[in-house]
């Protein structure tokens, strides 16, 4: 079933609020997650448990002076966070979350491509644009430290992200994202499959996303803010948006590719028939996950320098992805 | 900055197939997340890599030497530990051994162990402090609120004996302002009990934790040479395989009677100066215990009048006690003419005050060495050619404390 334009408009409208709704959130529950592991309580004085602490944040940034650096490149300075915030939502697109006709009669996803896998990437990498602009554009050394070190960051990870997925388009034999999900629903997960791949494709996916302990372009310690050193008001806020949308699209990437995407388990079936066909709850518990994993490891780890992660990206992830890649190709070409 | 316009105009002079670098000149604080308060340093950097470092000092100048000169001998007290504020008995215990020496008095046993608690326990809540943020310099959040929760404990227990949790202003030239409450040889034996657990709680999460190991082992290396060049003191100094420590070599406030050791390194980089502080936590426990051991009831306070104040029941009869109570409160006790240094080891190096009496009530001239400033000398050899986040890990893991740098 193809959706209508105004259908797949109207899907992507609402795709669009629920992740912008879902930022607004995660930073509260990170917030409130790194307290506690900090023997702290986080913010819990903007209503009960803290739930209006969002809406606070989102006043704040927008009535908050805009401050324009007077030597900035002024268009591309105001491009920059559009470019960061339109790739970061668009990526999501893709990635299906549930079967077909399963949204009120309309398919839970906004495009089905037949090259979706290559489009989520795409889409995820033209990220660095807006924030290596954003860095440039702003004319200050502090900002353009940033901007250099994520540039060189998302050169080295593209190589491990890429090649993870390799073997994993071997096997299923598709770029399309929801054939790899039926296909995991008729074999077993990809990550039984592939469980190297997705230890690399796991760390690229953190580094891409600018979580610690790849946080380099950011590193406050060091470089203040990075490339977002220069901005304040709705313009930083829609870098923020940007990067908790990425962490989302990671999360739902991952899961998708590598644990059965919008399935559930089967077993369940024989408890509740036909839970494992729920759409959305699957996913979303499964971006959990490796949304709590994000938030639980930059509570724990401190920051790689730069040239280690340099070396580790191209010594360690890449080697590795590329070694699964030809073993999982060796093997399917003389064993299988 | 406009780089590139610079750079693209000087490209014409360069030879075909080499480019022009320029070094950019970075501007770090004084207004900067890690700089551990005011410190401005003028940086080149090369890429991301250091070509050269000046610190600029003097953003948190304050005055205090010449304001102690128009202050009387016992009111300097006041003065002093708002120098190191992460330290701040160290600066009081520094004072008031030279000026105890230059008026030669006698403090009593117990106020001598009690100074040694409250100072060896402000180690250790400076040793927290130290780590705690020198951690989170590397982008690790969570271990600084484990440490501030342990430092919580020591400033309660501060609080108990002085009032206050920070300026505590309790030694007296001559001995303590009061005596110790009851219940603080109790809350301290129970902390003592309890941190060595925490000791283990922290080096789970970070002695060997990859990452840290590669931020520090072999970061920042200021080799033994280069450290006594630069006058390098403290936990800093003996992570570069110079084993000095004033508390050995030249003892004061009875630290000979305590059974301890110095911890020490060769290898001279970040992580050496890490693990010597961590390891002086425990020194700094077994000296507190051995203390709380010997502390037998007693005076705290030197007997001599002209020193200090009587109790109050003898003013009630004794005109005597009315005048000396009269002259130390109206104009202070006059030290001889003369000069004096003691040097002593607070918790980031060589601390001693160097005061000159002219005879009167007032230091004539006071003149601190602090630690803080003369190790910041040392930022130069340990990052030039290092990494940009290297000079992070470099500042914290040499400690300073801004106020001690400025004074």
């Amino acid at each position: 079933m193809i959706d209508s334009l105004l259908i797949t408009f109207l899907k992507a409208l609402l795709l669009v609020l629920v992740l912008l709704g879902a930022f607004a959130y995660m930073t509260l529950i990170e917030r409130r997650l790194l307290g506690r592991m900090q023997h702290r309580f986080g913010p819990n004085r903007v209503g009960p448990f803290g739930l209006l602490q969002p809406i606070a944040d989102a006043i704040k940034s927008v009535f908050k002076e805009d401050i324009v650096v007077s030597a900035a490149d002024k268009f591309v300075y105001f491009l920059a966070p559009f470019i960061s915030i339109t790739f970061a939502l668009s990526a999501f697109g893709a990635i299906p979350a549930g079967p077909a006709g399963s949204f009120f009669g309309f398919n839970p996803w906004i495009v089905d491509l037949d090259i979706g896998l290559l489009y989520v990437f795409a889409a995820t990498s033209m990220g660095v644009y807006g924030v290596f602009l954003a860095g440039w554009a702003s004319n200050s050394k502090y900002s353009l430290l940033g901007s250099l070190r994520s540039s060189a960051q998302m050169i080295s990870y593209e190589m491990g992200l890429g090649l993870s997925v390799l073997g994993l388009i071997m096997i299923t034999g598709t770029l399309n994202l929801r054939e790899i999900v039926d296909y995991q629903s008729g074999a077993y997960l990809l990550i039984l499959l592939q469980p190297v791949a997705f230890v690399t494709f796991l760390i690229s996916a953190i580094a891409e996303v600018n979580r610690t302990p790849f946080d380099l372009p950011e590193a406050e310690q060091e470089i203040v803010a990075g490339y977002l050193t220069e901005y304040s008001s709705i313009k930083w806020a829609l870098f923020q948006m940007a990067e908790y949308v990425n962490m989302m699209t990671g999360a739902a990437f991952i899961s998708t590719l590598f644990l059965g995407g919008w399935r559930g388990p089967r077993f369940l079936d024989a408890v509740v028939p036909g839970i494992s066909e729920w759409p959305f709850i699957w996913l979303i518990l499964k971006m959990a996950i490796f949304m709590f994993l994000f938030i639980w490891l930059r509570a724990t780890l401190p920051r790689l320098r730069y040239d280690q992660l340099m070396r580790f990206g191209w010594i360690w992830l890449f080697e590795l992805a590329m070694l699964s890649a030809i073993v999982t190709g060796a093997v399917i070409a003389f064993v299988l | 900055m406009n780089n590139h316009k610079t750079a693209n105009a000087g490209s014409a002079t360069t030879p075909r197939g080499e480019f022009e670098t320029k070094h950019m000149r970075i501007n770090v604080g004084p207004q900067h997340p890690s700089t551990h308060g005011v410190l401005r340093l003028v940086v080149d950097l090369d890429g991301e890599r250091i070509a050269r470092i000046v610190p600029q000092v003097g953003y948190l100048h304050t005055g205090f030497e010449k304001t102690m000169e128009n202050r009387t001998y016992q009111q300097c007290v006041t003065y002093s530990n708002r120098m190191d504020y992460v330290h701040g008995f160290g600066h009081d215990l520094a004072y008031v051994l030279s000026a105890e020496k230059l008026i030669d008095a006698k403090v009593p046993a117990r106020a001598q162990q009690i100074r040694v608690i409250l100072t060896e326990l402000n180690r250790i809540a400076s040793h927290l402090v130290f780590i705690g943020t020198g951690i989170l310099d590397m982008g690790a959040l969570t271990l600084l609120f484990y440490t501030f929760r342990e430092r919580e404990t020591i400033l309660d227990l501060f609080e108990m004996v002085s009032g206050v949790r920070m300026n505590y202003g309790y030694f007296r030239v001559g001995g303590l302002y009061r005596d110790i409450p009851e219940e603080f040889v109790a809350a301290t034996r129970k902390f003592i009990a309890e941190f060595p657990r925490m000791l283990q709680q922290y080096a789970t999460m970070f002695a060997k934790n990859d990452i840290f190991l590669s931020r520090t082992q072999g970061v920042g290396v200021i080799s033994k040479e280069q450290a006594l060049e630069h006058g390098l003191t403290g936990p800093s100094l003996r992570a570069s395989g110079v084993p000095l420590d004033f508390r050995k070599a030249q003892p004061y406030s009875g630290y000979e009677q305590y059974d301890f050791e110095v911890p020490a390194s060769k290898q001279g980089d970040a992580y050496a100066r890490f693990m010597v502080r961590f390891e002086e936590m425990s020194e700094s426990l077994r000296i507190i215990e051995q203390a709380l051991d010997r502390l037998e009831p007693g005076p705290v306070k030197d007997p001599d009048r002209r020193i200090s104040l009587p109790p109050r029941s003898e003013l009630e009869n004794s005109m005597e006690a009315v005048i000396f109570h009269f002259k130390l409160v109206t104009e202070g006790f006059h030290p001889p003419r003369g000069e004096v240094y003691v040097p002593t080891e607070s918790a980031r190096g060589e601390l001693g005050y160097y005061l000159i009496s002219d005879g009167g009530s007032m230091p004539y001239r006071v003149k601190v060495r602090v630690p803080s400033l003369i190790n910041l000398q040392s930022l130069e050899p340990a990052c030039v050619g290092g990494l940009f986040a290297d000079m992070v890990v470099n500042i914290a893991s040499l400690d300073p404390v801004l106020g001690d740098v400025d004074k």
